[in-house]
């Protein structure tokens, strides 16, 4: 693990990099690298996450400065922007279930090719993909997703890099820390190693490639 | 009464304690405001808590203790948090009880459609697939009519949520059940007649022997 400014940070991410980036409506976001990605921007991007947020908030920055190609989502709902720009076919939108996009991307990092799911047989979702019956019951072979980037906001990060979550931010963020190439990760708090207790420590050290240093 | 408060209020004397509850965004959510009285039920916000309680105090809002829509809100005693694989194992496992979820069309064999509106509206269907598929009880809420047109049709034109079927359907105008794949009206509105409800919607129902008023029904004893 490194530990690395925020400029350096963002600077590793080449245009047309695919990026997983923590958070839910916003909440669980690393703000200060999306920011920063914007003022670079960084371009061409594909985004899985779970949503667009609000415009102005986490990934609708993003969206909103159109440095995103392509998101892969379960809801996009609460962003008009995000949904004008699908529209108008600037923005190439894959919507999946919420379940099952944490699962490709929890199979992603944790090295299976896909998982089975019952949700969406006989639906939209299913066009396409392969039925497989185990047991006497259907199921779509969804495919696990993978990323060249994380970014991962936790509450505590020791010098270390292990890192726990606050409450409802933790989300997808362990998850996608596991699924991606190079894992970037900033948190709320920096602090001795030894002051996080092995049972709190939800993505462990060796997994984090970078811990972004207080500005 | 509105209709919003009368399909809530309705759906709340559905609960009963110790039930592991998911209410969608829109009408589902006033169904906390009717719980009725020693009944103790745990909440899920998809976005990972249980035990999710009201809005805090002006004030007293943290900025990482939000429901599924990113509002604020607080956690009760005995709350839990997790991650999303977690919260979605919940859903997709069967361990949650019931799951409300707004409408855009029911049909008659209780198919629901409630995620998209084919070059119109696209929000996405979140949760909705897994908990329509995984939650052992589902009900839908939602308003019995939209534009002077019933959502309770004979097939839904929209695309389905899910292919398993909700068990019951709420609306400001009747409470429907769906067994074997029939629509049973089994409760009218305050003031609505059968024949009422009939004349607002589009699916075939079949009339219980004993459709009651939806206020008589004895609340949670």
């Amino acid at each position: 693990m490194h530990t690395i400014s925020l400029e350096e940070s963002v600077a590793l991410i080449p245009n047309g990099a695919s990026l997983m980036i923590g958070g839910f409506m916003a909440v669980g976001t690393p703000e200060c690298v999306i920011d920063e990605i914007v003022r670079r921007k960084t371009h061409d991007l594909t985004v899985i996450a779970n949503d667009t947020a609000t415009p102005g908030k986490g990934i609708g920055k993003l969206i909103a400065a159109k440095l995103v190609r392509k998101i892969v989502a379960s809801h996009i709902g609460l962003n008009p922007e995000t949904q004008r720009q699908m529209m108008a076919g600037e923005l190439d939108v894959e919507l999946v279930p919420q379940g099952t996009l944490i699962e490709r991307i929890r199979a992603g990092g944790f090295g299976l090719g896909g998982i089975l799911t019952p949700t969406g047989i006989g639906t939209i979702v299913e066009e396409g993909k392969r039925r497989i019956e185990v047991h006497g019951k259907d199921y779509i072979l969804e495919t696990a997703l993978r990323a060249d980037f994380a970014l991962v906001q936790a509450f505590l990060a020791d010098y270390l890099g292990n890192l726990s979550y606050a409450l409802t931010a933790r989300n997808f963020n362990p998850v996608i820390a596991m699924a991606a190439d190079i894992v970037i990760a900033c948190a709320d708090n920096i602090v001795p190693v030894g002051l996080i207790s092995p049972d709190h420590v939800v993505t462990p050290a060796p997994i984090v490639d970078y811990l972004v240093m207080h500005a | 009464m509105e209709p919003q408060v009368a399909i809530a209020s309705r759906i709340a004397r559905e609960l009963s304690s110790g039930m592991l509850v998911n209410l969608g965004i829109g009408i589902p959510m006033l169904v906390t405001n009717y719980v009725p009285a020693r009944v103790e039920v745990f909440f899920q916000s998809e976005n990972g808590l249980i035990g999710t309680g009201a809005p805090p105090q002006e004030g007293m809002a943290h900025p990482t203790l939000t429901d599924a829509g990113g509002r604020p809100v607080t956690a009760l005693p005995g709350a839990s948090t997790f991650d999303s694989a977690m919260s979605f194992g919940l859903i997709r496992g069967g361990h949650v009880d019931l799951t409300v979820l707004g409408g855009l069309q029911v049909d008659q064999k209780g198919l629901l459609a409630n995620w998209m509106i084919p070059n119109k509206m696209v929000p996405g269907m979140g949760g909705a697939m897994d908990l329509v598929t995984g939650a052992k009880r589902v009900i839908v809420a939602m308003q019995h009519m939209a534009k002077g047109a019933s959502k309770v049709v004979k097939k839904c034109t929209l695309p389905i949520t899910s292919v398993r079927p909700v068990d019951l359907l709420v609306t400001e105008l009747a409470v429907i059940a769906f067994r074997d794949d029939t629509a049973v009206l089994i409760e009218t509105g305050a003031g609505v007649t059968v024949d009422q409800v009939l004349a607002a919607t589009d699916a075939q129902l079949v009339v219980a022997d004993d459709v009651r008023g939806m206020g008589d029904v004895a609340s949670d004893l």
